[in-house]
């Protein structure tokens, strides 16, 4: 299956004068990982958030499903979804009611067996009738992960969701997402610092500098346009030239 | 509007409401401050005063300070149910659901109706054990008085929500203190009468006006005027769709500008 589930035509963002996204068009294609790199403030959130409409664009044109986001919010919100680690559930709740709200604004079938099968995959099982403001910043992470598996999304956006997972967990869920991308064919927007994750996890990125997309492909790929060993070598040479490199590709 | 969103987040603030000690004791420990000071005022000036109208008095305190109470819950429900999801970062987990917009307010109307049926619980018990002020002597009067102040308080809250909305966490202050903005003009603790003369047009183009004047009529033993009934039933119409109109405005500004994001996030 090769449609694309996410379409963006000159995506541009403007805030008070701020250009946060310049002109970004891309495609991304029904089960495929897309890592969304760049520097601090190139644009990789700003992207997201259109996305998911919570903030609107100033011009250009996004699709999800093939169906107009601004007309079919709703319809299309049901079947995405999204996890940050700069957001967080209700901290006085229980996980197990975090996850139960969750699952009613999503309509979800089957709610306490499908909590129970992502607590088991995410090694939390332990954590559910835990009151959330408790958990470790980790732990927390898990159980977003897990609210964002809820509704089996077909379109899951993650805002750098192992920024806080250490080396053991991360490289757990990195497989995880795999294996789920694998299992279920869910298509993923991501977005990382950390180099070894979108190696890992990501089928192709998008690097983004300055609101633009400065390069694109498998990360194999990138790496070898830039003669570089790794992504990190990449991102590093590209973050502190990419004032010539987005002159160069304009 | 699907009903198992509303549900989802009713269901929500339940558990948040009934996991918070704080918020528990807020929502009882306001009105019996506020019972105990007016109550006492009031028996204070049956005493000093000594003449047939102090009688009057201690009722037409008592009832005001139940009544304001009820509108200002009714505004809390509403704009402190957002500022929940603000404080606890999870804001965005709302609107990246399906939820629509008007799912939300209506949950938050709901919110503010258990409020003020929780209040009114509250404070008639209170006044009757303390002063044996019973409000329910009102009668049947009372639901379109109480309906009134419930509509009044959505609206405001609408409005105070939206202004959070847009000048972010900075205008937090707004959610407590827009009501006493309009406390003054709208004839809460005194007849209209008492306002300057050009002060009394404004003061009628509040819903609440018409309910204190109506509540104080009635307390006098001259029944209820419906015209003060369906003036405040006319003006909460129009308020409420301009909050709502309002309300809706500040979205799209809250989304050209990033503003959720941000106040979901910090
Ligand atoms: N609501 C907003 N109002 C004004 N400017 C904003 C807003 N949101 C983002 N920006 C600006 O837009 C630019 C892009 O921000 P964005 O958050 O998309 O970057 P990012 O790529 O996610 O960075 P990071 O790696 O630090 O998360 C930044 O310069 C930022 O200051
Ligand atoms: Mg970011």
């Amino acid at each position: 299956m090769n449609e694309a589930v996410v379409q963006v035509e000159h995506l541009r963002k403007e805030f008070n004068g701020t250009v946060a996204v310049a002109d970004v068009s891309f495609n991304v294609r029904h089960g495929e990982i897309v890592g969304v790199l760049g520097p601090n403030g190139a644009g990789k959130t700003t992207t997201i958030q259109v996305l998911l409409r919570l903030t609107t664009p100033t011009s250009g044109a996004v699709r999800v499903f093939g169906k107009d986001l601004e007309r079919h919010r709703c319809e299309i919100l049901q079947r995405c979804n999204f996890c940050s680690a700069y957001t967080a559930l209700p901290a006085n709740l229980r996980v197990r009611e975090n996850l139960r709200v969750t699952g009613g604004l999503y309509g979800v079938k089957d709610l306490p067996g499908k909590m129970d099968r992502l607590l088991e995959l995410f090694e939390i099982t332990h954590l559910k009738n835990k009151v959330t403001g408790q958990l470790s910043s980790g732990e927390s992470t898990r159980v977003n992960l897990c609210k964002s598996l809820l509704n089996d999304p077909e379109l899951l956006m993650l805002d750098e969701p192992t920024a806080s997972l250490d080396p053991n967990i991360a490289d757990k869920v990195r497989k995880l997402l795999r294996r789920i991308q694998r299992e279920q064919g869910i298509t993923m927007i991501y977005t990382s610092h950390n180099m070894r994750d979108v190696e890992e996890v990501c089928d192709r990125v998008l690097f983004l500098h300055k609101g633009g997309i400065i390069a694109e492909g498998t990360p194999q790929a990138v790496i070898a346009q830039f003669n570089h060993k790794t992504l990190e070598e990449v991102f590093i040479s590209v973050a502190r030239s990419g004032d010539l490199l987005a002159e160069a590709t304009e | 509007m699907r009903w198992h969103r509303i549900q989802a987040l009713v269901l929500r603030y339940t558990y948040l409401y009934t996991r918070s000690v704080p918020r528990v004791t807020e929502i009882l420990f306001w009105p019996l401050m506020d019972l105990l000071v007016w109550g006492y005022v009031s028996v204070y000036l049956h005493r000093v005063g000594g003449v047939s109208g102090a009688a009057n008095a201690f009722m037409f305190l008592l009832g005001a300070m139940i009544f304001w109470d009820i509108l200002y819950r009714a505004q809390q429900g509403v704009t402190l149910s957002f500022l929940e999801d603000v404080w606890s970062r999870n804001l965005l987990n709302v609107f990246v659901a399906p939820v629509r917009v008007s799912e939300f307010v209506l949950t938050t109307f709901i919110v503010g109706f258990f409020r003020i049926a929780v209040t009114i619980g509250v404070l008639a018990g209170l006044a009757y054990a303390l002063y044996s002020f019973n409000i329910f002597s009102l009668g049947m009067s009372l639901v379109p008085f109480f309906a009134n102040l419930l509509l009044m308080g959505w609206a405001l809250g609408m409005v105070t929500t939206s202004l959070i909305m847009r000048w972010g966490q900075g205008a937090e202050a707004l959610a407590w203190g827009v009501p006493f903005l309009i406390q003054p003009v709208a004839a809460v603790f005194y007849p209209l009468d008492v306002l300057p003369g050009w002060l009394q047009p404004v003061a009628l183009s509040i819903p609440a006006t018409h309910v204190f004047e109506g509540m104080r009529q009635v307390l006098r033993g001259e029944g209820v005027s419906a015209a003060s009934l369906a003036a405040a039933f006319a003006l909460n119409a129009v308020y409420l769709v301009a909050a709502a109109l309002f309300f809706r405005y500040m979205f799209t500004v809250a989304r050209r500008k990033g503003l959720l994001a941000k106040l979901g996030t910090q």
